[in-house]
C-alpha cells in the first residue's frame, strides 16, 4: 500500500512543514486537494455514521448498570440473541462447505453454464432482502415448491410420516422449514453464500498448480495433495469468508422475518426484537440490544483483520 | 479384481491427470454446486416472476398501476436519486484523500468507512430514531421548528445513505491505490491545475470502477428494507418505499400484488447483475482487484 505513493518534492515541503521535526500528519505531495477531500470525508463520515453511532452508545450507557444488565439478561433478549447467533453460525458453516465447492467448481472445472453460475453467485448482493424474504418464505412454506416435498404427503416428508419405516422405528417426524429456526437458517444461507465464494475464489484462481504437480511427482495421492497442499492455503480465505457470512447473517432482517414465523423464544431474531422494543417506545432496551450486537460485530471485524494479518505474514498477501 | 491396475491415461492438458480429480468426482461436485445454487438462489428468483403472473398479466399490471404502488415506486426512485449522488461525491473525495496521500491513522479511517457494512440494517435505522425521533436527542427542537425527519422522507433518505455509505469508496480506494499518482503528477507538472487533473486524468482512469460502485450502491439503495422500515413509520402511500410496500401487500395476503412489485425489484437485481458481469468481463483490469463487499 504505502510503497505506491509518490516521492516527496522538496518544494512542497515548505508549505507542509511539520510542527515537530520528523513527524508529519500527511506526507508532503505535489498532488493537491488533501485538505478539501480529507475535511469533507471527515465531515460527512461524522454526520452520517459517527455521531449517530455515538448517540446509540450514549443512550445505552446513560442507563444505570443494573438496568443495563437487566435488559441484557432478559430471557427474551437472550433467546433472541441465541436464535440469531445460532442460526447464523449454522448458516455460515453450510456456506463454507457449499461455498468452497462452488468456488472450486467455478475455478477448476469447465462445464456448460459455468459463467452463468458465476454471475448468479452475486444474486444475494443485488436482490433486495424483502424480495428474497417473501420468495424463500413462499418456496419453503408447507405448500411451496420445496416445502411441499417435506410435508407429510410430500416425497421426502412421506419417508418420515405416520406409517413409514422411520415412524415405526423412531416415531413420526415432521420436517417443517418455513416458520421455524430452520427457515431462518435457509434465509441466512441465501444471504451469506457470496461472501464465502467471493473470498475463496480469487485465492483458488491464483493458486500455483505447479505445487500440485510437485506434490503428485513426489508420490502424493490427489486426496493427500488437497489435504496437505491446497487446504492449508485456502484456510485463511475460508475463515474470512465464514466470518463475513456470519457477521452479515447476525444483523440480517429483511429476508428472515418473512420466513421465521417470529415466535418469541423460538424463532424471533435479535434485530426483530430491536424493532419490537422500538415500537413499544422502549428506546433503552432497543439501544442496549443494538449495542450488544454492535460489540459482537466489532469483535468479528477484529477477528477478520487478525486472520488477514496472519495470512499476509504467512502467505504474503491478504485474503 | 479389487484394484484397477491399468496405467493412468497420459495427461493431455493441465486440467487432467495429476492435478485434477477423477471424472465422477468432478461430475458429483458440479452437480452438488448446481443443485445447491438452484435450491437456494435460482428457485426463489424464478418463483418471484411465476407468482407475480399467477393471476395473469392483467392483474399484474393492475397491481402495479395502483396509486399506493406508484407512489412507492416514485419514493424509491427519489430516495435513490438523493442518496446515490451524495455517496458518490463522498466516495470520490474519500478515495482521493486515502489513495493519493500518506497520513496517520489511514487504516483506522478505512475501518470507519467500512463500519456501516458491519452494522445490522435495523441498527442503522435505530440510530437516527435516537437522534431525530420524538423521544430523540434533537426531537423536541425539531418539533418546535416543525421539521419532520423520522416517519418522513428525510429519515428514509438518511437511513439509505447510511447503509449504502461505503459502496463507492470501497470500490475506488483499492483501484486508485493500485493506479498510483504517476498520471496526476505528470499532468500537474505540465501545468494543469487540481480540478483539470481530476476531470481529465483521474476521472477517465476510474470511470468504470466508479460506475461499478454506483451500480452496487444503487441496487442496495432501492432495495433496502430493514433500515428504512425502522424510520419510515409505514404510512401507506406516503413513506412506503417499494420493499416496504411489498411487506404491506404480503401481510394483507395480497401475494400476487406483493410479488408483482417484487418482480420489479428482481428485474432491477438482474439488470444490476448483467451490467456488473459485463463490466467485470470487459473492464476487469480497470476495476479494483477485490470483488468483496
Amino acid at each position: 500500500m504505502g510503497s505506491l505513493t509518490s516521492s516527496t518534492h522538496p518544494a512542497s515541503k515548505a508549505k507542509n512543514q511539520p510542527a515537530r521535526a520528523g513527524w508529519y500528519f500527511v506526507k508532503p505531495s505535489v498532488v493537491p486537494g488533501f485538505g478539501l477531500t480529507f475535511g469533507y470525508t471527515l465531515l460527512y463520515l461524522s454526520i452520517i455514521v459517527l455521531i449517530p453511532i455515538a448517540a446509540l452508545f450514549f443512550k445505552a450507557f446513560s442507563l444505570s448498570p443494573e438496568r443495563l444488565i437487566e435488559i441484557a439478561t432478559d430471557r427474551r433478549t437472550v433467546a433472541a440473541l441465541w436464535v440469531s447467533f445460532g442460526s447464523s453460525f449454522i448458516a455460515a458453516l453450510v456456506n463454507v462447505v457449499f461455498g468452497v465447492i462452488v468456488a472450486w467448481v467455478l475455478v477448476r472445472y469447465r462445464f456448460p453454464g459455468r459463467r452463468l453460475l458465476d454471475a448468479i453467485v452475486d444474486l444475494p448482493f443485488a436482490l433486495p432482502t424483502a424480495v428474497a424474504g417473501i420468495a424463500l418464505s413462499t418456496l419453503y412454506a408447507p405448500k411451496g415448491w420445496v416445502g411441499a416435498l417435506f410435508a407429510p404427503q410430500g416425497a421426502i416428508g412421506r419417508l418420515f410420516a405416520d406409517g413409514s419405516w422411520w415412524a415405526d422405528h423412531f416415531g413420526p417426524w415432521t420436517i417443517k422449514i418455513a416458520y421455524t429456526p430452520a427457515g431462518i437458517t435457509i434465509a441466512l444461507i441465501f444471504i451469506g453464500l457470496p461472501f464465502v465464494v467471493r473470498t475463496v475464489q480469487p485465492i483458488l484462481e491464483e493458486f500455483e498448480q505447479e505445487l500440485e504437480e510437485a506434490a503428485a511427482t513426489l508420490g502424493a495421492t490427489r486426496l493427500q495433495t488437497i489435504r496437505h497442499v491446497i487446504m492449508p492455503r485456502l484456510t485463511p480465505a475460508v475463515l474470512t469468508g465464514f466470518a463475513l457470512a456470519f457477521a452479515r447473517a447476525v444483523g440480517e432482517y429483511g429476508s428472515v422475518i418473512f420466513i421465521a414465523g417470529n415466535i418469541p423464544y423460538v424463532s424471533e431474531i435479535a434485530p426483530l426484537l430491536i424493532v419490537i422494543r422500538l415500537e413499544e417506545f422502549d428506546q433503552p432496551a432497543a439501544s442496549t440490544i443494538a449495542v450488544i450486537m454492535l460489540v459482537i460485530a466489532f469483535a468479528m471485524l477484529l477477528v477478520i483483520n487478525l486472520i488477514q494479518a496472519w495470512s499476509r505474514r504467512r502467505f504474503g498477501d491478504g485474503v | 479384481m479389487v484394484y484397477d491396475s491399468r496405467p493412468a491415461p497420459a495427461a493431455p492438458d493441465i486440467h487432467s491427470g495429476a492435478t485434477t480429480e477423477r471424472l465422477w468426482v468432478r461430475v458429483v461436485l458440479v452437480a452438488l454446486a448446481v443443485v445447491f445454487m438452484a435450491l437456494v438462489l435460482v428457485m426463489p428468483l424464478v418463483l418471484v416472476f411465476s407468482e407475480a403472473f399467477r393471476k395473469g398479466a392483467e392483474f399484474f399490471f393492475k397491481s402495479l398501476s395502483q396509486r399506493d404502488t406508484v407512489t412507492a415506486i416514485q419514493l424509491t426512485l427519489t430516495v435513490a436519486a438523493i442518496a446515490v449522488p451524495l455517496n458518490l461525491v463522498f466516495g470520490v473525495a474519500a478515495s482521493w484523500a486515502i489513495a493519493k496521500f500518506e497520513f496517520k491513522g489511514k487504516a483506522f479511517l478505512i475501518t470507519l468507512i467500512d463500519l456501516p457494512f458491519s452494522v445490522s440494517p435495523v441498527v442503522s435505522g435505530l440510530v437516527y430514531v435516537l437522534l431525530f425521533g420524538a423521544q430523540g436527542y434533537f426531537g423536541p427542537w425539531l418539533k418546535a421548528n416543525d421539521i419532520e425527519i423520522i416517519f418522513a422522507v428525510p429519515g428514509i433518505v438518511l437511513a439509505t445513505i447510511f447503509v449504502t455509505f461505503p459502496f463507492v469508496a470501497r470500490e475506488l480506494i483499492p483501484l486508485m491505490q493500485v493506479q498510483g499518482n504517476g498520471d496526476e503528477e505528470a499532468a500537474l507538472s505540465l501545468g494543469a491545475n487540481g480540478w483539470q487533473t481530476f476531470w481529465h486524468v483521474t476521472l477517465p482512469n476510474i470511470k468504470w470502477g466508479l460506475l461499478y460502485g454506483v451500480l452496487l450502491c444503487n441496487a442496495r439503495a432501492m432495495g433496502e428494507f430493514g433500515a428504512v422500515s425502522v424510520v419510515s413509520g409505514h404510512i401507506r402511500g406516503k413513506t412506503t418505499t417499494m420493499p416496504l410496500h411489498i411487506e404491506i401487500l404480503y401481510n394483507e395476503y395480497n401475494f400476487a400484488g406483493a410479488f408483482a412489485v417484487a418482480s420489479l425489484l428482481a428485474m432491477l437485481a438482474l439488470v444490476t447483475l448483467i451490467i456488473k458481469t459485463v463490466l467485470e468481463l470487459r473492464f476487469g483490469d480497470e476495476l479494483a482487484a477485490t470483488r468483496r463487499h
